[in-house]
């Protein structure tokens, strides 16, 4: 057996870092937190992925077990529900372990010089960190709870992250309303993980995914509103993973999330934390798939909406980083139809390999997205799509690095993206039909909006620039071409034998009637591209000018932010809190005032009483005697 | 002589040294030896309670000393502590520390100002320690009463009608508390023999239903206006509004608490089938505490106000809590009680601290305070965030504890209840980070602002003590929630008689 106990060290040294750089950082040169920084990650990744070689590939055996090489108490309610805060490594924990480091990693030396010269570096760096650790934290979390603290964690961080520029007032609301969101969502989460626990008794994840627990038996009776106690519950944890992620109707906040730094887009808004609602739906799957199916559908029914809707938003938009984040959203709700349509074990867990799948090639080509996009406005200084054309023979590493990331994701071989999306569309076309034309509609369009962002940003229109655009320097090109290589790659790891939901290898074999169709229309996707946008015309204007308000309501993302707004400042502020704070004053505390008031006023009335006039104190006394001796007659007189 | 009684004497003493000395540098000097030597010995007392546990010590209450004050009608002098005390008189103790450091600059009549505040901190300690009724009700009244000198005459604003709302309100309060008292004095002997003030006599005694019906609503309602139990919590936001900074410091650190302890330890542990019985009528009113204290808190312009509001919620979720009746809320509570404690004295420490330098709690007239005041911001941005239940800080654990312990009750009445109180986490962000974002982040509204000066040594300290509690407590809470456990055991065996 291997001592494993050296991972607990892979989320710690970020932490470390993030305590030297928070409180130390400020006395010394920006640029020594940013190295300290990055070599700490450095040797978490490293770490990671020793971790990873040998639990994949030392201890097999017959297929892999869930290992917990640390586990400390940290906080205990009651004898059975306690907190602990421990390492849970299982398959699709340390294929996080490894996205997370590879991803935060190359955005840390990324940063090296895309941050350059700002003002806060050393804050930068210090997030940076605390958000490495905390989503490391939410990865080998041993038990929900110890997940949900993280899952807090990691949110704050974003906060903090999008709202690094604090002085420009558009990122402050876009990091308010991304903690808002999300805050909301895992309120859901929370009322979950209680009702969960108060019917199993327990927070741990080894006792709760355990396939044929028992510990779910006595609570069938339990309903509520229609649904079982226990479909209440993992709907509401349910909720907190679509905050997460960003699935319908709690994305709004991740298209303004892209307020933040390029190189947190990348590593938060896109790799990493927005995937952690499908890493928690892949954590609790067991218990979805053996305790409520019914939930697993809807989980598979919010992806596959997600996936279309937020497709369509990307076509219209014009700021590369929104078209970039609608396409995360899309692509999430892609490895939650994976999800809501896997069965457990075998090849009936096709789905469930296929969601981390395409978790871990997404990371890859979406974080080389936003680095190239982050590349690019770098040098162009600016977000929009219109200031941008004919980039290619300015900037050919990044131009290079984004065209494989593209093909990446239009899912044409042999790039990452290809195997993993026929993959889910496999597993889709085996159980859900419907779901199955959702997505196969939703790769054409995802191949056209990713293929109109590149041509009209390397291609199209010569734009005259004020500043000859540069090429990114080195130690911004070096992590464009790491990720490259993940993107073009990583579709070869043999997925099927390492990650699985039972975690025992299966046999896969490619289904041609499923891949040559999918490449067909990811391929469509890219022409229909090249006529509109690879040299300049008006075409495009025509089509937008015959689609009309259907344009229009797409452009404004259907809107969804309206209707919230309307909710939130119109509602519950003027509406609720408004007459709240008048009720309480005028009401309430009005009352407790006019107590005093009341009983001031009487007693002016009462201290005529003592008006020291003699004749009136005999008058009071001589009537007051008469009073009482009459009552006491009347009382005790008759016998 | 008792170590506990150390607690009362202390401050009597430094009251006295500084009645010796003239003008702000000596009043302030004398104040922060005191109560450094309070702190000193509170830090002790944490210490000699763990060795007296650990050498096999398992009453209720140690380090007892009793001493017969007035025989004719048994009262005592009857101190003794349990794990729950015992962190309280911690929390105590830094809350004046910190509190004696953020008024170092107390210019009028400060030796008179040092005074009144260190007698109001007296009359907390003897609270705390108090194991007999009819003491603890004095420390009480000691307790509440300095208030009114404080607000009255060292306030701001409408300083003078605060001042006499809230100490009518409380005066209110402990008339019901003392027929409480009284009451539960009258039948501390329903088999016959003599009447005592003795909390732990009484606890082994059965003190009749119907009593406790007509007695636990008084207690509880007279404790719970100091607890800020809605709708009689209205003295909260002009009180807290008009106090000097240390004063509200004190009163929503430590004062509201008092309130909480007196529901938890006379209130509910004396009378617990009165309590179970009724709960349900405050537990709608402490829900409505804790989501209408948030909902009144998003509105508000004033930053005294908006942490006011946030009070009454945060202490409504203890009283909330308190009312579940199992162990683990128990546990919450007070956990609560220590955390809201610490943070809510961080946030009226950083609120005066801001006030004296832009002369405005308006949140309306700041902006983009991050920029020229760094230390104070972030310290503010890392209270705000404590506020809302973010991990690694004490709110989270205490929060949590509560929320567990309030899904422990089956009913399906607490069921709702409990979510809804849930649901206050989010109204809190909503508050806490429009706070945040309007006087931190952004823009800088006035140019005055830019000349503005981060914060002195002793800010630094101030604010620094009680962040390093928040964080511990956030971070290792395993300890403290533990020796809370502990102590709640014989309560919970002594409510098991009752309630099954």
């Amino acid at each position: 057996m291997i001592d494993f106990s050296y991972t607990i060290l892979i989320p710690l040294i970020p932490f470390v870092v993030f305590l030297i750089t928070g409180l130390l950082g400020m006395k010394w040169k920006p640029l020594v937190s940013g190295i300290i920084g990055t070599i700490g990650m450095g040797i978490s990744f490293v770490l990671s992925l020793f971790a990873a070689y040998q639990y994949f590939f030392v201890t097999v055996a017959d297929g892999y077990h869930a290992i917990i090489p640390v586990n400390m108490l940290w906080l205990s309610f009651t004898d059975t529900l306690q907190i602990y805060m421990g390492i849970l490594l299982d398959p699709i924990s340390v294929m996080m372990l490894v996205v997370v480091t590879t991803v935060s990693f190359m955005v840390h030396i990324y940063s090296l010089g895309y941050m350059k010269g700002e003002k806060g570096f050393q804050r930068f760096y210090a997030f940076l960190s605390l958000f490495t650790f905390s989503m490391l934290g939410v990865v080998v979390s041993t038990n929900i709870f110890q997940m949900y603290i993280f899952w807090e964690l990691v949110g704050v961080c974003s906060f903090l992250l999008i709202g690094f520029y604090y002085d420009k007032p558009s990122a402050v609301a876009a990091a308010k309303k991304a903690f808002i969101v999300t805050r909301f969502a895992d309120l859901g989460f929370l009322v979950g993980i209680l009702l969960l626990s108060y019917f199993t008794g327990t927070f741990d994840f080894d006792k709760l995914t355990q396939p044929g627990t028992s510990l779910f038996a006595g609570i069938a009776g339990v309903s509520f509103l229609g649904l079982s106690g226990i479909s209440w519950a993992m709907v509401l944890i349910f909720m907190g993973a679509a905050g997460k992620s960003a699935m319908f109707p709690l994305h709004i906040w991740l298209p303004d999330a892209m307020e933040g730094p390029t190189p947190v887009s990348a590593l938060i808004h896109a790799a990493t934390m927005v995937v952690a609602g499908v890493f928690l739906v892949a954590r609790l799957f067991p218990i979805y798939h053996f305790q409520t199916p019914g939930v697993l559908v809807f989980i598979g029914y919010v992806g596959g909406f997600t996936s279309l809707f937020a497709a369509v938003i990307a076509i219209t938009q014009n700021d590369i980083k929104r078209v970039l984040a609608y396409s995360t959203l899309s692509q999430i709700g892609y490895m939650m139809v994976a999800l809501g349509v896997s069965g457990y074990g075998g090849e009936q867990g096709l789905g469930f390999m296929a969601s981390m799948f395409h978790l871990f090639t997404h990371a890859m080509f979406k974080a080389l997205l936003f680095l190239g996009a982050g590349s690019i406005i770098h040098s162009v200084h600016s977000n929009l799509m219109k200031d941008m054309g004919g980039l290619r023979k300015y900037m050919p590493v990044t131009h290079f690095t984004f065209l494989i990331a593209s093909l990446a994701i239009s899912g044409i071989p042999p790039f990452s993206g290809f195997f993993s999306k026929d993959e889910i569309l496999a597993a889709a076309f085996q159980s859900n039909k419907f779901l199955f034309y959702v997505e196969y509609i939703t790769a054409g369009i995802t191949s056209f909006y990713i293929f109109r962002l590149y041509f009209n940003i390397f291609w199209g229109k010569d734009t005259k620039y004020k500043h000859i655009p540069h090429e990114a320097p080195l130690n911004m090109a070096i992590p464009l071409i790491v990720l490259a290589l993940g993107a073009a790659f990583s579709g070869f790891i043999p997925f099927h034998n390492l990650v699985t939901s039972n975690m025992k290898p299966f046999a896969i074999e490619t289904n041609f009637l499923i891949a040559l169709p999918s490449v067909a229309i990811g391929l469509l996707g890219i022409a229909v591209a090249w006529v509109l946008y690879k040299k300049e015309n008006d075409l495009s204007g025509k089509i937008v000018k015959r689609m009309g308000v259907l344009y229009t309501a797409t452009f404004h993302k259907f809107y969804i932010d309206e209707i919230y707004l309307f909710v939130t400042k119109t509602i519950i502020f003027n509406y609720i809190a408004r007459p709240i704070a008048w009720f309480d004053h005028n009401v309430v505390d009005a009352f407790m005032i006019g107590i005093g008031t009341m009983s001031m006023k009487f007693s002016y009335k009462i201290k005529r009483l003592q008006s020291g006039e003699l004749q009136q104190y005999a008058f009071v006394f001589v009537a007051g005697a008469l009073v009482l001796g009459l009552s006491l007659l009347y009382f005790f007189g008759s016998h | 002589m008792s170590i506990l009684s150390l607690f009362v004497l202390v401050p009597v003493l430094t009251i006295m040294g500084i009645l010796f000395t003239k003008g702000l540098r000596g009043a302030r000097m004398v104040s922060a030896v005191g109560m450094g030597i309070q702190l000193v010995l509170a830090a002790f007392l944490v210490f000699y309670y763990f060795s007296v546990r650990g050498a096999g010590n398992l009453h209720e209450m140690v380090l007892t000393a009793d001493y017969t004050w007035y025989p004719s009608l048994n009262i005592h002098y009857f101190v003794g502590v349990d794990g729950i005390s015992v962190s309280l008189i911690a929390l105590t103790a830094i809350v004046v520390f910190a509190g004696i450091f953020a008024s170092w600059e107390m210019e009028s009549l400060s030796r008179e100002f040092f005074i009144t505040l260190i007698l109001l901190a007296t009359g907390v300690f003897g609270f705390f320690i108090s194991l007999d009724l009819f003491t603890l009700f004095l420390f009480y009244e000691l307790a509440v009463i300095p208030m009114y000198l404080l607000i009255g005459i060292w306030g701001s604003g409408p300083k003078e009608a605060s001042a006499m709302k809230l100490t009518l309100m409380l005066m209110g309060g402990s008339a019901l508390l003392l027929v409480g008292i009284f009451g539960i004095y009258f039948n501390s002997a329903p088999d016959g023999g003599q009447f005592t003030f003795n909390i732990l006599e009484i606890a082994r005694v059965h003190i009749p239903v119907t009593a406790q019906r007509f007695f636990f609503p008084l207690t509880f309602i007279g404790f719970g206006v100091l607890g800020a139990l809605f709708p009689l919590h209205t003295w909260s936001p002009s009180g807290h509004a008009s106090a000097p900074t240390a004063v509200s410091m004190l009163h929503a650190g430590v004062l509201m608490k008092l309130g909480a302890y007196g529901c938890f330890r006379i209130a509910i542990y004396l009378m617990p089938e009165a309590a179970k019985e009724m709960a349900w009528i405050f537990i709608i009113l402490t829900s409505i505490s804790v989501v209408y204290g948030a909902l009144g808190a998003i509105m508000q312009k004033d930053l005294k106000f908006v942490n006011a509001y946030s009070s009454v919620s945060h202490v409504g979720l203890i009283l909330f809590a308190l009312l579940m009746m199992n162990k683990t809320a128990f546990d919450g509570a007070i956990l609560q009680m220590i955390s809201h404690g610490l943070m809510t004295a961080l946030f009226f420490a950083l609120i005066g601290m801001i006030y004296g330098r832009t002369h405005t709690r308006n949140i309306d007239e700041m902006g983009g305070l991050m920029k020229v005041i760094p230390f104070l911001a972030v310290m503010y941005m890392v209270a705000g965030l404590a506020s809302l239940g973010l991990p690694g800080f004490s709110g989270f654990v205490a929060e949590m504890t509560i929320f567990v312990g309030a899904f422990q009750h089956p009913g399906i009445f607490y069921r709702i209840a409990s979510i809804l109180v849930v649901s206050s986490i989010v109204i809190t962000a909503v508050y806490i980070l429009r706070v945040v974002g309007k006087l931190l982040l952004g823009p800088i509204k006035q140019e005055a602002h830019l000349k503005i000066k981060d914060a002195t040594w002793f800010e630094k300290l101030s604010t620094t003590t009680l962040l390093i509690g928040i964080a511990g407590i956030g971070i290792f809470p395993l300890w403290l929630s533990n020796t809370i456990l502990d102590s709640l055991q014989p309560i919970m065996d002594k409510l098991a008689i009752y309630l099954h």
